[in-house]
């Protein structure tokens, strides 16, 4: 990832708000969303701060719905454009992110978790990432997702993510979850104006007679042309390979691996302490971005005589990515709280010592 | 073949507008949707500003709008169109923009944008095509098909007590404050598609001044779809839908001609 340039004095800040002062200072110039808890504040704090320090559009719409078409339009037009919400509003998002995708426009999408399914709760939850990772709408597609664990990520994944967007033409994902987005930390927020702009040639901008006409469509009646458009998203995906980025932590001679992403990985930090602690020897590997999952530094890991647990705040969703990466060449495990409960340090320490005791680590460990 | 080449050495008494491009369209015989793209592209084409212009096409009949229409286009979802302008004009406030619908696609599917991006008054054309039937689907009910009119989802006629009453959206969006100007017209006649010219004209002229949304309804045909030629579907339309929908403006700016 490219480097960001941060202001050398902290602020404390909430992590939407974080996230909104780093979207004016990344150079956004428009943003479009509708009120939901817990990430209403980036849509308040947008509405109070631009009109005095920007000539960014800030719209709040009549439904998430319109709020990503206007996100189209916007992109499709060439502007630096983001939208919020949370879980139930971006499922409502879904079939106008496939269209952008298909369009390969460049936009970024913040999605601050709440426990689902339905109308679910407004506490924290990791319940999207099926839906973040795979696709989410109709056909093959993906999107860039990066999973912040704090308020400082918050800020700073607003640049990446428009970076991202911008250089690859593809929608970017911020995933973050109640929690983060609702708490206040320290934060360096990022430089203003240091996010440089990109000419964007396909943009519905006018047509002067010098070009022909630019469409932006997803629309191709003939299936091989279909196919066409489809081979070079996939193509695109596997170039976004090279932006895999995840955080190691104790990995190398840990017996038992932590694998988590945003906020339960800094749950699984603590409880890797409590463990080493109590002689455990464990370890944490943090998938920061989520697509392109780093499913060979998984592979890297997965040699004889250890064992993986990822720690998820849903049923289990991320673990299958894990599986993948370990490939059965060890065995994983998978604790979880839904419905927006959080996993507390002691709780997966438990998870981590009843997984010691079956797999014999507490006598190696000991003995070593 | 260039237009221009098949009149070389003749005189040029009336000439395509440079706002079509030479693509033949896939409209059906008859069907209206060819005549009010040539009469929108006519206008931006002799106001000069095409190179400032940037459209949206809806689903529907006129999916393909952008492959006629010789000026920076996007296709938007199904019922979106007036969502999709409103983020283009937004962050080109400059430019001109216009959104093209079909009735299935603004007083159905997209009603909710429809209405939102007329209250806030947003400074964009929206052409409304009011067939009364989804053409490209192959003749479903549409919201504003007609009482007892037939269509293939209510072949024995639509029955308002089940399936609700024709929707005059055009009547309702007049209400808002942020409808600037809102006309009715049709295009089955030389003097309609002038008439319709001028409202388009006007509307422009609107947008540049900032004023709101102008929405320009179209009352048009669906031979195919209603089963009939392009005569007998205009005659149709003159004596069933002309009564129902009468063409006329409905909110005009004071002082306008």
């Amino acid at each position: 990832m490219n480097h960001i340039e941060h202001e050398s004095i902290p602020k404390l800040m909430k992590g939407n708000e974080a996230l909104a002062e780093s979207a004016i200072r990344a150079g956004m110039q428009g943003y479009f969303g509708y009120p939901i808890t817990p990430q209403s504040e980036i849509l308040e704090y947008l509405t109070e701060q631009v009109p005095k320090r920007s000539k960014a559009v800030v719209l709040q719409a009549e439904s998430e719905v319109a709020s990503i078409n206007m996100i189209y339009g916007a992109a499709g037009a060439g502007a630096r454009v983001m939208t919020s919400s949370s879980s139930p509003g971006i499922s409502l998002m879904q079939e106008g992110i496939s269209y952008i995708a298909c369009s390969e426009l460049p936009c970024l999408l913040v999605n601050v978790q709440r426990g689902g399914p339905g109308l679910g709760t407004i506490q924290p939850s990791q319940g999207d990432y099926f839906q973040a990772t795979k696709g989410g709408g109709h056909g093959d597609y993906r999107i860039v997702v990066l999973a912040p664990s704090s308020v400082q990520e918050m800020a700073d994944f607003v640049f990446d993510g428009f970076r991202l967007a911008e250089e690859y033409r593809i929608p970017a994902m911020i995933l973050a979850d109640g929690a983060l987005g609702q708490m206040m930390e320290k934060v360096h927020l990022p430089k203003e104006g240091s996010l440089p702009y990109h000419d964007h040639p396909w943009a519905t901008t006018g047509k002067p007679v010098t070009r022909e006409r630019n469409f932006i469509t997803s629309l191709h009646m003939e299936p091989e042309k279909m196919e066409e458009i489809n081979l070079h998203l996939q193509d695109k995906y596997r170039r976004l390979k090279k932006e895999e980025r995840f955080e190691l932590i104790n990995t190398k001679d840990a017996d038992i691996i932590l694998v988590a992403f945003g906020l339960t990985a800094r749950i699984c930090s603590k409880a890797m302490n409590l463990a080493n602690e109590k002689g455990l020897k464990v370890g944490v590997i943090r998938p920061i971005t989520l697509f392109p999952f780093p499913y060979e530094t998984i592979a890297k890991h997965a040699t004889l005589n250890r064992i993986f647990l990822a720690v998820e705040m849903n049923a289990g969703q991320m673990v299958e990515d894990v599986r993948i990466g370990v490939n059965g060449r060890a065995p994983v495990y998978f604790r979880g709280r839904m419905g927006g409960m959080i996993p507390t340090p002691e709780d997966i320490l438990l998870e981590v010592e009843a997984l010691a005791e079956k797999h014999n680590l507490i006598h190696q460990s000991t003995v070593r | 073949m260039e237009t221009n080449a098949m009149i070389d050495g003749m005189e040029c008494v009336y000439a395509k507008p440079h706002t079509l491009t030479e693509q033949p369209t896939h409209y059906c015989p008859g069907c209206g949707h060819g005549v009010v793209h040539k009469a929108l592209m006519e206008v931006i084409d002799e106001l000069g500003i095409g190179e400032n212009t940037v459209g949206v096409a809806p689903v529907g009949c006129s999916v393909f709008a952008y492959m006629y229409m010789n000026v920076d286009m996007q296709e938007a979802a199904h019922g979106r169109a007036s969502a999709v302008a409103t983020g283009i004009r937004r962050v080109l406030p400059d430019r001109y923009v216009f959104s093209y619908q079909g009735d299935g696609d603004l007083a159905a599917i997209g009603t909710g944008e429809t209405i939102h991006t007329v209250n806030r008054g947003e400074n964009i054309l929206m052409v409304f095509i009011n067939n009364g039937i989804y053409g490209m689907t192959g003749g479903q009910m549409a919201p504003t098909s007609l009482a007892g009119m037939i269509t293939s989802t209510t072949p024995y006629g639509r029955d308002t007590a089940l399936i609700g009453y024709p929707l005059k959206i055009t009547e309702l969006l007049a209400q808002l404050p942020g409808a600037y100007y809102v006309a009715r017209h049709s295009v089955h006649t030389p003097n309609a598609v002038r008439k319709l010219k001028k409202a388009f004209r006007a509307s422009f002229q609107f947008q540049k001044e900032k004023k709101g949304t102008c929405f320009i309804e179209v009352v048009s045909n669906c031979p195919s779809g209603w089963k009939m030629t392009p005569l007998e579907a205009n005659e149709w339309m003159e004596k069933n839908m002309f009564p129902y929908y009468p063409i006329g403006d409905i909110k005009v700016p004071q002082g306008m001609k």
